[in-house]
């Protein structure tokens, strides 16, 4: 289990925690990132601090720091 | 603020950002739209009408959403308008445009709206994307499963739409062809036993005794949303602490509501997926190979730069020409109505009054409309979410976020389009924020009085390199402004408007080919408010300082005396040339004399103590109460101070220069110096002289806090670095 920035652009893996602060937390749930979905990192930009998701097709961006807050477990 | 009587039906039009909903709003209600405001908020609420089959139906565009749970007011609309709360009228039916190739997390919005019991129609949309998206979808599945008309839609070629009206009337005819009862129930015996205890703490007025579904619809989105961190808006206390102790009691023994309603209803889609979607393979999207580049570490910021300084290039050499238009026709118009009318106070009015206000306002509309036209199509092409996703952090550092930069930068052309633009941003707090500093960019309303300052006082230094000592200044100017800006934003975010840290979610849609209709109608828009409401203070402020530089009326004795010499000129017999240019010249003189004389003269003489401090005499005090309604003003009002004329053609604005130039003080020195230069310039930079903006911002933010707020920071700012440049730079030895 590890933090979601940690893991390296065109990565799969799969959510098994959601933390962070409530809204946060309720919007992404409601954007279908659930415990046991399978997320693909598609970029990590460090100069920007932002990394970007693929969950069921759709394509969203967190700060990193921020995306800390979901522990994964990568997908081989 | 319904269109026309209960008579007409209303039908919601509801979606996820990003699924075409409003095209296909423009699509479905033409050109017969109206924007108003939904109460307490300002969110535009578009409403249109539709016909169908003759019978007339008012359509309502709902804001896109991703759910119907909320923390903030204007989240708070959805379920307002869908449900039919707090004085909004509830749709008779509701249609939820859906992005095919994302359904399942579309499908989450449909099942909360079935759930609440409104009369449901889905409008499959981009149907004709699936392709690329790597997907199939059975729309006549769906329907089986959703129990809800689902009608295939393509909102950009307006495929389907005919099917969608046959649908909806349909629905009206027979509400209970679109209301199957909730999709998802909560099967778990503790959720059932909360959303229960809820229900009988939810108010009357919400929904009647009667109305089972909506009455659990509205107590699992309580349970969701209500907490002692919302913002939200008329929830009685009585909801707020039962759901406050069930949500006690859940965590007491480890659960996790949010959790158990939202997978809940995710569990239900996926269950039953397999009916009505088909994934034929995955693929890399070109977006993505777009952003590859668009957002790479190291190109993303400079090819972000680039298109900014394109557009800005091209948004003001694009409204050169219809700026100048503008000019000339007005300046024709006021000159007709000068020859046709006899002399006297009632041309003067219409003339420098009205027609003259008139065209200060239309002035600044063909770069508004640009900028609208740039803003829609990086909107529309999704260009504007990865500029978010580009700019964040540099705007986190001065308490911002990401989408707050476009604002920022639009602050450049005209403070008003900069504030109307902030709606793009979802918290309260946030636009606040944006709208206190956008004032400070320098906008394009600076520009001809930082002309006249610097042209009057800096030489023209011949051959020096690339930039001369004029364009410096000009480019200091505006990196002055936009770091004092910056560094309010970083204040006020640490201070007055200090709030909690909000987390970014920021959705990447594909890249899309921008809807010209959708485009062009924004422009029309923004256009229209800002005619109305910054055109109507300007217009009412050009007026009244009319008055203030024309009354009292030179007095009786001093006119005859100005008419003697014009006479005593005219008899002399001189050349045409030799005799115009004496009467000219008398003629300014006398116009300099009514000034003197006039309300403004004496405001700006009893000003004078005030503003001596920072170097500037009772003249610049005229310039400085003529350009509060708007700045360029500054210009022709000092031209007729001096008695140049109040043109603002080069001939004028060059012997209003020489003039101010030659300006002495009682004690012989020059009034002009450029450590007074500066003062001015950084009084201009700074000081809040522009009332639409200040009547924007009012309207914006619903009272007269923070436009008062904006005005007094921005003033006492402004005095106060301008008095810090002039007496230090006396201190240090200039004069």
């Amino acid at each position: 289990m590890t933090p979601l920035p940690t893991l390296p652009p065109g990565c799969r893996a799969l959510l098994l925690r959601l933390g962070g602060e409530r809204g946060f937390r309720r919007r992404l749930l409601e954007l279908g990132l659930l415990p046991g979905t399978e997320v693909r990192i598609v970029r990590q930009v460090d100069v920007g601090g932002m990394v970007e998701l693929d969950v069921r097709g759709c394509h969203l961006s967190l700060r990193q720091a921020e995306a800390a807050e979901l522990l994964v477990q990568p997908l081989e | 603020m319904v269109a026309a009587g209960s008579t007409v039906p209303l039908v919601a039009i509801a979606g996820n950002p990003n699924t075409g909903k409003t095209t296909l709003f423009n699509r479905l209600t033409g050109l017969g739209q109206r924007v108003g405001n939904y109460p307490g908020v300002t969110v535009d609420r578009h409403t249109g009408h539709v016909d169908l089959s003759g019978r007339d139906v008012c359509l309502m565009d709902v804001p896109g959403c991703y759910s119907l749970s909320a923390r903030s007011p204007e989240e708070q609309l959805a379920i307002q308008a869908l449900c039919g709360l707090s004085d909004v009228e509830r749709p008779a039916a509701v249609v939820v445009v859906v992005d095919a190739t994302q359904l399942v997390r579309n499908l989450y919005l449909v099942l909360q709206v079935i759930e609440a019991g409104a009369p449901t129609v889905v409008a499959l949309n981009m149907v004709d994307s699936l392709e690329g998206a790597g997907t199939q979808v059975n729309a006549r599945a769906l329907q089986r499963v959703l129990e809800v008309p689902v009608v295939e839609t393509c909102a950009r070629t307006g495929d389907g739409l005919q099917e969608l009206k046959t649908a909806i009337e349909s629905v009206l005819a027979d509400p209970r062809k679109g209301k199957p009862g909730p999709r998802w129930a909560p099967d778990d015996p503790l959720l059932e036993a909360d959303a229960a205890a809820v229900e009988e703490a939810l108010p009357e007025a919400w929904a009647p005794e009667g109305e089972s579904d909506l009455r659990r619809a509205l107590a699992l989105w309580a349970l969701i949303s209500v907490d002692e961190e919302d913002e939200l808006q008329d929830v009685p206390g009585e909801l707020r602490e039962v759901v406050a102790s069930r949500r006690r009691l859940a965590r007491a023994s480890g659960r996790d509501l949010d959790l158990e309603v939202v997978s809940g209803r995710y569990d239900w889609i996926q269950g039953h997926a397999p009916a009505f979607l088909r994934e034929v393979g995955a693929r890399r999207s070109w977006s993505e190979r777009v952003d590859a580049v668009l957002l790479n570490a190291w190109l993303g910021f400079p090819i972000f730069l680039l298109i900014m300084g394109v557009l800005f290039q091209t948004l003001f050499t694009w409204s050169t020409p219809l700026i100048d238009g503008v000019d000339v026709a007005f300046g024709a118009l006021a000159a007709g109505v000068h020859a046709a009318f006899p002399a006297g106070i009632l041309r003067d009015f219409i003339t420098e009054g009205l027609i003259a206000g008139v065209g200060s306002v239309l002035v600044f509309l063909p770069q508004i409309l640009l900028l609208f036209l740039f803003l829609g199509l990086m909107e529309d092409s999704g260009y504007m979410a990865r500029i978010a996703f580009v700019m964040d952090r540099g705007m986190k550092a001065v308490g911002l976020h990401g989408r707050a930069f476009i604002p920022l930068m639009s602050g450049f052309a005209c403070a008003i389009p900069a504030i109307l633009a902030t709606r793009t941003m979802e918290r309260r707090r946030d636009r606040v924020l944006v709208m206190m500093v956008v004032p400070l960019m320098t906008c394009s309303a600076r520009l001809p009085v930082y002309t006249l300052i610097i042209g009057a006082l800096f030489p023209v230094a011949a051959g020096a390199g690339l930039i001369d000592v004029q364009g410096g200044l000009m480019m200091g100017m505006y990196l002055f402004a936009t770091t004092i800006a910056l560094l309010a934003a970083g204040v006020l975010a640490r201070t007055v408007l200090r709030g909690p840290k909000v987390p970014l979610i920021l959705e990447l849609p594909p890249y899309r080919r921008p809807q010209l209709r959708t485009v062009l109608r924004t422009m029309w828009e923004k256009g229209r408010v800002f005619v109305t409401e910054a055109g109507t203070v300007i217009l009412a402020c050009t007026v009244v300082l009319w008055l203030l530089l024309d009354f009292p009326r030179l007095p009786a004795e001093r006119a005859a005396e100005f008419d003697r010499r014009v006479e005593a000129v005219q008899a002399e017999g001189l050349a045409e040339t030799e005799s115009d240019a004496r009467l000219t010249a008398l003629a300014n003189e006398r116009a300099a004399a009514q000034r003197y004389g006039s309300i403004a003269g004496h405001m700006g003489r009893a000003l004078e103590p005030a503003i001596a401090p920072l170097g500037f005499d009772w003249k610049i005090g005229v310039g400085l109460i003529g350009s509060f309604a708007a700045r360029e003003v500054f210009v022709a009002t000092m031209g007729i101070v001096y008695g140049s004329g109040g043109g603002d053609d080069q001939a004028a604005v060059t012997s209003l220069r020489s003039k101010m130039k030659a300006d002495l003080r009682a004690d012989g020195r020059p009034v002009y110096t450029p450590l007074v230069g500066i003062s001015l310039l950084v009084f201009f930079a700074l000081a809040c002289q522009c009332l639409s903006t200040v009547a924007v911002v009012k309207r914006e933010t619903n009272g007269w806090r923070w436009p008062i707020f904006m005005l007094t920071y921005m003033t006492v700012l402004a005095w106060v670095v301008s008095f810090a440049v002039y007496q230090g730079g006396r201190l240090l030895g200039f004069v």
